[in-house]
């Protein structure tokens, strides 16, 4: 079943090696792979022991390679290595509602101890990236705003500024501040949603209302500016869709004045409740040289105490022109990870305040025909607005060729695009790194060891959209 | 004019290189050229310098777009393996873009480097075919086990693909 056993195995680094990367510098042209057939039958799911190659084993007992001592999980911790014919395997998901979607993990079990975990993913991949080599760029919002159904501003606003790198254009202040208002509001809806799942992972149900009580208030802000609740499309190459409609501050004011106090309501269930605490705290740990080499992102990665936010490391948009703190964890522990999201969304809220205030007048986006459509009433009058209008939604624009990568900060981590332009009015290439699809690697490493109550609490602190990870 | 082309140095300027690859700007972003035997150690040298994590593994099929900026002394190959890394301290980011020639295309795993690499170099084989020597785990992550082809390469059709799962047997 095992590929590298397939291979003979003679080519796979040692784990442990001291010198692991030279020979396979040199190496990997004489290994197998490279007559291999195209395409690998190998299985996606766990195997039993005896089948299962020692490097395998080793990813799913979550033991992170080449780690400096003393970091590496520690074996005597639990001492348990039983034979086959003592472990069970299980299967949790692909249908199960503490999996956020399809996420479908395998299992090992020894008793209630969680030995080996694979996430087995792909169930909802519908080759979005394929999808976008085929759309527009003007069409291309439409597409990745469906990937993290849960920030779907995000998605729009990563694509959106690789387009706008490509095409070298700088867009108005005014565009700038409004979609940083709405990252941070979408923010705050994807954060109290995670509190509401988590608090129903955990059986704290009353959590799940609160939760999807508060994010109903953000998403009729979203659907008053953008005429939607979900998959807006709002945010586009060039600025935004519309301007914020009349009355929009009072409205973010008002969301402003209520948070805190529904926030503190929050405190009151979780943080300094006994059974929560007992719940997530040492539950779940990775720590920080895991997470690293993981390629973990967003709260799980701050959770364990690096300050790694690309908001602060490396501004976009007008980050740098707010004042905000990144927020760390300790333990890296269910616990951490959840105190890191609810103070975000208080951050979250300082920031939109700041932007209350900064939020200049002007255009919404740039007055560019041949990015950005006619205003609609100029089209009854000019006819080069009627064609410019016609040629933009029949032709799109096109866009130099070349390549870029641009990233920014969603909720779970970072979101990256990748764009490859053949100046065409379609992407050649569009790649989205998704976080959730890369810190969904840093599962075995938190379950190894932990009890199966607790795997549904460890899931549900990593918050993963399957939208995300599948893709 | 001929002053002009007088006064020009014979020999071109060096071509800057960081960890012995190739360096060019694109959108004002550092992109390293590696060719595929150097590929490993320039990503370790990358390491050292404090390029901490490797957030992104991905590849581009040139198939039907074979011309694309790269600096002198860089044949295009059909694939382009793309790697992104960032530093924490100095915060910084920077990207590798390794050619990888058709038939079957194989590039070297940077596994032991990165472990966070054994998800996205699976998605890479998956949906581009490119195949990673010294992968612990080499199999299909997204699409399903019997999938045949690899749906991001430019010669697999975009719809009107035959219908691959198997009909589920109806008691009816």
């Amino acid at each position: 079943m095992s590929r590298a056993a397939d291979q003979g195995g003679d080519v796979t680094p040692t784990p442990d090696g001291d010198d692991g990367q030279a020979p396979l510098a040199t190496a990997w042209r004489g290994s197998a792979a490279v007559g291999a057939a195209e395409t690998s039958e190998g299985a996606q799911e766990l195997s039993s022991r005896a089948e299962t190659d020692p490097l395998v084993l080793d990813v799913e007992q979550g033991a992170v390679l080449r780690l400096p001592e003393g970091v590496a999980l520690d074996p005597t911790d639990f001492d348990i290595e039983p034979s086959d014919d003592e472990t069970m395997i299980i299967n949790l998901g692909p249908q199960h509602p503490s999996t956020h979607g399809v996420l479908r993990l395998m299992l090992e079990l020894d008793g209630e101890t969680v030995l080996r975990t694979k996430p087995v993913i792909g169930y909802l991949h519908t080759g979005m990236e394929k999808t976008a080599e085929d759309l527009m760029y003007v069409q291309g919002g439409t597409n990745v705003t469906r990937m993290d159904y849960l920030s779907p501003f995000h998605n729009e606003c990563v694509f959106a500024l690789a387009v706008e790198q490509l095409l070298g254009i700088e867009i108005p202040e005014r565009a700038t501040w409004i979609r940083m208002l709405m990252l941070e509001l979408n923010r705050m809806s994807s954060h109290v949603l995670f509190m509401a799942t988590n608090g129903l992972d955990m059986g704290a149900t009353s959590a799940m209302i609160y939760g999807w009580r508060e994010r109903e208030l953000l998403l009729a802000f979203f659907e008053r500016v953008t005429g939607l609740r979900m998959n807006h499309n709002y945010i586009r190459p060039g600025g935004v869709a519309a301007d914020l409609p009349d009355g929009w501050r009072a409205d973010v004011e008002h969301l402003l004045h209520v948070f805190p106090r529904r926030l503190d309501e929050f405190d009151e269930l979780f943080t300094n409740q006994p059974i929560w605490r007992a719940r997530s705290e040492g539950v779940g740990v990775l720590s920080q040289a895991q997470a690293v080499a993981l390629s973990a992102t967003g709260p799980v990665l701050r959770a364990t105490g690096v300050p790694w936010d690309l908001r602060a490391s490396l501004p976009y948009l007008n980050y740098d022109q707010v004042s905000f703190d990144v927020i760390t964890g300790t333990f890296g522990d269910v616990f951490d990870r959840y105190a890191v999201r609810i103070n975000e969304v208080r951050e979250s809220m300082r920031i939109i305040e700041q932007i209350l205030e900064l939020m200049p007048a002007g255009d919404y986006r740039i007055q560019d025909a041949k990015v950005t459509p006619p205003p609609r009433s100029r089209i009854d009058e000019s006819m080069e607005a009627l064609i410019h209008h016609f040629k933009l939604f029949t032709e799109g624009f096109k866009v130099p060729a070349g390549e870029v990568y641009v990233a920014i900060e969603s909720p779970r981590g970072e979101l990256g695009c990748y764009l490859v332009s053949d100046g065409s009015a379609k992407p050649y290439r569009m790649h989205i790194r998704a976080p959730s699809f890369a810190n969904l690697q840093s599962l075995p490493v938190m379950m190894r060891g932990g009890l199966v109550a607790d795997a549904v609490a460890v899931i549900s602190s990593l918050d993963p959209v399957l939208g995300d990870v599948d893709r | 004019m001929s002053d002009v082309a007088a006064a020009e140095p014979e020999s071109p300027p060096e071509p800057e290189r960081h960890a012995g690859a190739l360096v060019t700007r694109s959108r004002g972003q550092e992109v390293l050229h590696p060719d595929l035997d150097t590929f490993v150690a320039t990503v370790a040298a990358l390491k050292d310098e404090g390029y901490v994590m490797c957030v992104d593994v991905t590849a581009t099929d040139y198939r039907e777009a074979p011309e694309r900026d790269l600096p002198a002394g860089v044949t295009p190959e059909r694939f382009e393996l793309v790697v992104n890394l960032v530093a924490h301290e100095p915060p910084r980011r920077i990207r590798l873009r390794v050619q990888v020639p058709d038939g079957p295309p194989v590039a070297p795993s940077l596994f032991t480097l990165y472990p966070g690499t054994e998800a996205m170099e699976r998605e890479v084989f998956d949906l581009m075919g490119i195949r990673f020597a010294g992968h612990p785990d080499l199999t299909r992550i997204l699409m399903p086990e019997d999938w045949e082809g690899h749906p991001l390469r430019k010669d697999y059709p975009v719809g009107r693909v035959p219908v691959q799962f198997k009909a589920a047997p109806s008691s009816r």
